[in-house]
């Protein structure tokens, strides 16, 4: 019996890398859903930035043309859901399904005709893929009892993107609850007749959402096909952006809650790569197919109102229709 | 397209020389597509040689949808293909249905059993492979411990493992093999990140040779194990060239083998169970220039000695499948 095992450097490592995905996701759909747009094609855009950025990064040999090109892709099917649920008013969720069915099978199609490598990019190699930094002093502070391991194990040596996601947490906070365009944001996803009639377009705001939304997706997605692996492999993105749908719900649509969940679900899938840690800390064996499962659970435990309540964005999933 | 004219110019001479009567071989290959460095390029490799080999065409489709598998086998049944190879053991319940449709058809399906008295059922004996490459991670270890990484946790994969874990005890019995499946689910079959902490994992509990038998997951562990400067075991087809230097052998699946045969006996493919094991040259390791310098000749001479022994029968290796139960963790 052995609980601090649990929290061995390598799980909370682990644990990192599995959440900046997640993560990254969960604070686009938090941008979209705020504004009253449904998004489950978060799944469709990480897949297909991942692909873009693979593809690109192993043509030009450059990991950030690489990411651009990710990003790009992303606002693509933003803009094509903004199209079709914004300006068309069509139904939110066919879109995103739409998006994800899109992305699944263009990736493999694109990535079978440029590469002939049964739907996969090439290997990336040396500049083609975002390496670790490290940072100030790891090495040195490395032998420092206590803190020092932290450092350099856990804090240090992640790629660049992953510090940009853990900065875009309190960013999100500050543009949602600090600024004009935020609290517009917010109102736009609750009332939105109410930010119509004080003069500000409401398709604006919307778009502007769903733009950001494609951003963050693009991120993630370059993060999973180029930092974490050094290639795109078919469906790579194995379910993440329905997780990370999962995760806000469980944040309840707020910033520092998205991240503590999805740390938390990152953390769950972390431990259960380890059944020798959970055995040797609790006595027995758990079932893996537990842990895996333990995400979902917990969100459907909270939007049955066990643990508070979640109530989504008043607006959500309506399309905006100005009164005649 | 030029592949395509060189078919269809060849179909037209034989069509000329032979008349309508001699029936062609046809291939049908599963969803991942002909090219996917694997599976079904295997079973293409195989139908190219023979065509090469005897002259003869094949014809071919490449499923796009789940919905396509009973069409296409009738499609080709009913222009006379024969004899009809499939790859893949998703065609096992169409196959069952259409096969008493066309008696005169003889048929092959790889990787799965289907008892009809017109198809050849070609298995292959997987753990007999991972026993070999088991016995040579074992070797190449320096800490003792080694990994096994699985796609979806289904008993074909779980056969994969327990050769593994015998051949790796055969040669080392105090040595560790940790095992970890990717998930529960289809999806595990393309999850390179998850592939990737896995193998980060088992490099922490001390493991400094990974076997994966995970599809598009084994991208994720090759490359990472290459990362982390330990070695890799490729499976099904060789894929020692992925890290060149970094991936100790492959177990290979001569798919290949299985389609040449089925084609070059034609309509009189022999029917039932067809078992390709280490004694027939369905299982093999790989070894090319990638590897030389991994495998000294003393490995290499005690995984021969073992194959020797597997294919005459005086080895025999525990087969997960038939009990559902490894004698070794």
């Amino acid at each position: 019996m052995d609980f601090l095992s649990l929290f061995d450097l390598s799980v909370l490592d682990s644990t990192v890398r599995l959440a900046v995905p997640l993560l990254l996701a969960c604070l686009a759909g938090l941008f979209s859903e705020r504004a009253g747009i449904f998004d489950i094609g978060l799944e469709g855009k990480m897949l297909a930035a991942a692909f873009f950025s693979a593809a690109v990064a192993h043509l030009t040999g450059s990991v950030w043309l690489g990411l651009l090109a990710g990003i790009t892709a992303s606002l693509a099917l933003s803009l094509l859901h903004g199209l079709a649920s914004i300006t068309f008013r069509g139904n939110q969720l066919i879109s995103g399904v739409a998006i994800n069915f899109l992305a699944a099978g263009m990736t493999v199609l694109v990535a079978q005709d440029w590469f002939h490598q049964g739907g996969r990019t090439p290997s990336l190699i040396g500049q083609g893929r975002f390496s670790p930094i490290e940072l100030p002093l790891a090495t040195t502070l490395k032998d420092t009892p206590g803190f020092g391991p932290v450092y350099h194990d856990l804090i240090s040596g992640h790629s660049v993107l992953v510090y940009l996601a853990l900065l875009m947490v309190p960013a999100t906070w500050w543009i949602l609850y600090r600024t004009r365009f935020g609290l517009r944001l917010r109102a736009v996803g609750e009332n939105p007749a109410a930010v119509d009639t004080a003069g500000v377009s409401v398709v604006g705001l919307r778009y502007a959402a769903v733009m950001i939304c494609g951003v963050l997706c693009g991120i993630a997605g370059a993060y999973l096909a180029t930092a974490l692996q050094a290639g795109f492999v078919k469906d790579m993105t194995a379910g993440r952006g329905f997780i990370a749908l999962a995760a806000l719900i469980f944040a309840k649509w707020r910033p520092w809650h998205a991240l503590y969940a999805t740390l938390l679900f990152g953390y769950l899938q972390a431990i259960s790569l380890r059944p020798d840690i959970i055995e040797s800390a609790i006595g027995f064996t758990v079932q893996i197919q537990l842990l895996d499962a333990l995400p979902y659970i917990l969100t459907v435990v909270i939007l049955a109102g066990f643990v508070g309540k979640a109530i989504p964005p008043r607006a959500g999933g309506e399309p905006y229709v100005k009164e005649r | 397209m030029t592949l395509m004219t060189k078919f269809l110019g060849a179909a037209a001479v034989v069509a000329l020389s032979a008349g309508a009567a001699l029936a062609e071989p046809a291939l049908i290959f599963d969803l991942g597509g002909k090219f996917d460095k694997s599976f079904n390029e295997a079973a293409f490799a195989g139908a190219q040689r023979w065509s090469e080999e005897t002259g003869g065409t094949f014809r071919e489709i490449e499923l796009q949808s789940e919905a396509q598998r009973e069409q296409a086998l009738r499609r080709f049944a009913e222009a006379g293909s024969n004899p009809i190879v499939m790859t893949g053991f998703a065609f096992g319940n169409v196959l069952e249905e259409v096969a008493p449709d066309y008696p005169d058809t003889k048929f092959a399906i790889i990787d799965m059993v289907v008892d009809q008295p017109n198809v050849r059922s070609v298995v292959f004996n997987e753990h007999e492979g991972s026993y070999l490459v088991g016995m040579m991670a074992a070797m190449a270890s320096e800490s003792g411990t080694v990994g096994f990484i699985g796609g979806m946790d289904i008993p074909l994969i779980r056969k994969f493992a327990c050769g593994y874990a015998q051949g790796v005890k055969a040669v080392n019995a105090d040595a560790v093999v940790i095992q970890n499946m990717t998930g529960t689910t289809p999806a595990a079959w393309n999850d390179p990140v998850k592939g990737t902490e896995l193998t980060k994992a088992q490099i922490a509990q001390g493991a400094d040779v990974v076997y994966a038998a995970a599809g598009g997951t084994g991208v994720g562990v090759l490359q990472t194990a290459a990362d982390e400067n330990i070695l890799s075991i490729g499976v099904d087809s060789n894929q020692n060239y992925l890290h060149s230097g970094k991936v100790l052998t492959s177990m290979m699946k001569r798919v290949d083998n299985a389609v040449y045969n089925a084609m070059s006996s034609g309509a009189d493919l022999e029917t039932g169970f067809n078992v390709m094991g280490i004694a027939n040259g369905g299982i093999g390791y790989a070894m090319d220039e990638h590897n030389a310098a991994l495998v000294s000749a003393d490995m290499q001479a005690a995984v021969d000695a073992a194959a020797s022994q597997i294919a005459n029968g005086s080895l025999s290796v525990h087969d997960y499948m038939a009990d559902n139960n490894c004698p070794v963790e």
